[in-house]
């Protein structure tokens, strides 16, 4: 038992960090802009792509820096050709916007490299047991993945709180009007930000592509339980993100660990022994409901707490 | 003189296709061709559309051209029933399906209900992998035929091989959720338990059909459990992700899988180094040791670039033709009638027989293990040196199951 609460504990905060990587970028696009980016999910499988094509031709080191500059620099277009001149025509123009370029960004992947999984692997130096733990490997990649993602979350909340760089994009955030009067510009601090969470999207799935399936429908599959996680920190949030991601996460890995069912709970009660329509019901176990565990999470928070766990507005 | 060229230049191709059109017979092939399953669906596409040039070569089937007609489906039942409903408007009177037994069962009510509201209209169903017991029992239909052993067929060869090792102590079942995940469970528990009651079954699992990415909490738990074999209906990613995550865990234990050889699992297999420890059961695999078998296995990789996942495909297409020229029509009623009880000798050697009471098709069955290969076995898997070894070979007599199909015929 124990060794399966510390694999899990493992698996649970490496899929949050993973989480993390994405939630960040969008959750920091969300409270600039007021409207969800439905392409970043997008932006994290072109990573995971990228990644594949360039590990093929300059291999993975090199592939894992010049990824998500590539796609940094195309978030950086679409803020400045598409959602800045869309903005004027309010949130639901900006919005139409990024959930027609998930769709594009999905169609022209798959035209590209099919819609098959690819065979991205892990790179040989990486490809290796960590450590073993009661007779379990650890793999290796998978500490590297957890390292890059702390570094990531160090990193942008030194930027974010420590420097002035950090300074002006907070500001900008809650009053846009008032930093550009003090003379800087605040459409290239929008952009540089949108090109940045891009970048973080497109490492996550860098990193992520070798580890789990690098196919055309990852961005569709991990796109709503991104918005489960900036909603449930609290938009804008970056702790809150953070907790988020690990609490779902875990909650994720945990809910397939456990066994039992609403029946086991009752004990010698067993109700599902008695003979009831609702039997399926009472039978239906943790593992099977682990991939609703989220959305119901969701539900419960906007009814709670409706700013999020970290969120300081109501909207 | 230009307008009459550019006329004939427009018309004249527009013609022929007209002609062909009515000529061709079409078979609508309706499987995921994205999503989750769209590697199994695009290698059963190519290996159908290379069936129908290889058919056509030689006339056709009565002299008709065959025409696969590809219909994406997402895996979905609803989304099969409208791409059913869009071949059949388009003409289509076969259509062919295989993956996803929940998509198998909706597709034959479908059928069922659209030959009874348009007599003289009516369309065949041809299933090749969608192995729900339920389709050939109690949901059996006239105008299905599967080609494909049943679950519990498959089930009943590979425990009457598993009563036999006797290492085998403490069993996991794990499957998808959905109508043949929860079939593999139920037979493995109730053919376990009658052949070997001391086998004890240490987990037994659902997950969603498709959908995880990362099995490694499932791994934890199987590794927990102490099992030393696992048993799994799993097919496409789900069963590729689990055998990566298994790798990457380093658990070793025998897997005994329906689907092991299916796109993704040799290359897997690969990567966790276990050497003839993963066994599967098909109607035929590439290294079955029939000449004509493999002669043709050679072929079809020459020209495809895959490995033949589909032998029960070529036995479907062939028993088409022969049930056609038996009946001498295309009509889809004499067809169905002549394909009943209908003797074949199947593409890996040995007689099948198109059972009359539920339609399904019985045959020889193979019981595989992935591994390396010895001089007489010259085909491996995705270029990893390694391939399928004979383990044992189930003639059609001993590979049968009783039925409680009571068929509505016409």
């Amino acid at each position: 038992m124990l060794e399966l609460i510390v694999i899990s504990t493992l698996n649970g905060v490496l899929f949050g960090m993973l989480l993390f990587l994405l939630s960040s970028g969008l959750t920091v696009i969300f409270s600039m802009m007021g409207v969800l980016n439905f392409a970043h999910a997008s932006f994290y499988m072109l990573g995971a792509f990228f990644g594949f094509q360039l590990t093929k031709w300059i291999g993975f080191w090199p592939a894992l820096v010049v990824a998500p500059l590539l796609v940094g620099a195309i978030g950086m277009a679409v803020e400045r050709y598409g959602l800045r001149n869309t903005h004027k025509h309010g949130h639901v123009a900006e919005l139409l916007l990024t959930f027609g370029l998930a769709f594009a960004i999905e169609e022209i992947v798959s035209m590209i490299w099919g819609k098959s999984p690819l065979d991205y692997r892990v790179p040989a130096l990486l490809d290796f047991p960590a450590f073993t733990i009661f007779s379990t490997n650890y793999p290796a990649y998978k500490i590297f993945m957890l390292a890059v993602s702390v570094i990531i979350f160090v990193a942008l909340l030194i930027v974010l709180k420590r420097t002035r760089v950090g300074l002006i994009v907070q500001a900008a955030l809650t009053h846009p009007h008032m930093v550009g009067h003090l003379g800087h510009n605040v459409g290239r601090v929008f952009m540089a930000v949108f090109g940045v969470g891009s970048a973080l999207a497109a490492l996550a799935g860098v990193i992520a592509g070798p580890a789990l399936v690098t196919q055309s429908d990852m961005a569709a599959s991990l796109g709503p339980i991104l918005f489960v996680v900036i909603v449930f920190g609290g938009l804008g949030s970056l702790p809150g993100a953070f907790i988020a991601s690990l609490v779902i996460g875990l909650v994720q890995t945990f809910a397939v660990a456990l066994d039992g069912s609403l029946a086991s709970a009752f004990g010698p009660l067993d109700p599902s022994a008695g003979p009831s329509v609702l039997t399926d019901v009472w039978n239906v176990t943790i593992a099977q409901v682990a991939p609703i565990v989220p959305y119901l999470l969701l539900v419960v928070i906007l009814i709670v707490r409706p700013m999020g766990l970290m969120g300081t507005r109501e909207s | 003189m230009r307008k009459l060229t550019l006329a004939i230049a427009v018309i004249v191709p527009m013609l022929g296709h007209a002609a062909s059109a009515e000529d061709s017979l079409k078979i609508g092939y309706i499987d995921p061709l994205s999503g989750g399953g769209a590697s199994v669906g695009e290698g059963g596409l190519k290996t159908f559309q290379y069936l129908a040039d290889e058919l056509n070569v030689k006339g056709g089937i009565l002299g008709h051209k065959i025409e696969i007609v590809p219909l994406d489906n997402k895996t979905n039942p609803q989304e099969s029933l409208v791409q059913a409903q869009k071949a059949i408007d388009a003409g289509v009177h076969y259509i062919t399906q295989g993956n996803g037994s929940s998509v198998g069962a909706a597709l034959s009510d479908f059928v069922t209900k659209n030959n009874s509201r348009n007599p003289g209209k009516e369309v065949l169903y041809f299933n090749y992998a969608a192995v729900d017991p339920s389709l050939t029992n109690e949901k059996c239909s006239y105008w299905h035929f599967r080609w494909d052993a049943s679950s519990d067929i498959k089930m009943e060869a590979l425990t009457n091989y598993m009563k036999d090792t006797a290492s085998i102590k403490k069993v996991y079942l794990i499957n998808q959720d959905y109508s043949f995940g929860q079939s593999v469970r139920t037979d493995a528990r109730k053919m376990l338990g009658a052949k070997r009651p001391d086998i004890q079954i240490v987990g037994d699992e659902l997950h969603p059909l498709l959908k995880v990415t990362d099995f490694s909490p499932y791994i934890a738990k199987i590794k927990a459990s102490g099992a030393d074999s696992v048993v799994t209906g799993n097919w496409g990613q789900d069963f590729a992700l689990l055998l990566k995550a298994a790798a990457d865990a380093g658990l070793k234990v025998n897997w005994y899988t329906y689907y092991a050889g299916g796109a993704g699992g040799p290359t897997a297999i690969k990567q966790t180094g276990l050497d003839g420890q993963v066994f599967q059961i098909t109607e035929g695999f590439a290294n079955s040791g029939n000449k004509a078998a493999m002669d043709y296995e050679k072929a079809f990789r020459a020209k495809v670039n895959l490995s033949l996942w589909y032998p029960r495909a070529v036995n479907e297409m062939r028993m088409f033709k022969a049930a056609a020229e038996k009946a001498n029509s295309i009509d889809p009623v004499k067809v169905a009638a002549a394909l009943e009880d209908l003797k074949f000798d199947v593409l890996d050697g040995g007689q099948g027989i198109m059972r009359k009471d539920d339609h399904q098709f019985l045959q020889p069955i193979y019981i595989s293990s992935f591994g390396k290969l010895t001089e007489s076995e010259p085909f491996d898997e995705e270029s990893t040196g390694w391939g399928w070894h004979l383990v044992s070979r189930i003639d059609t007599p001993q590979a049968m199951v009783s039925t409680t199909c009571k068929m509505a015929r016409p």
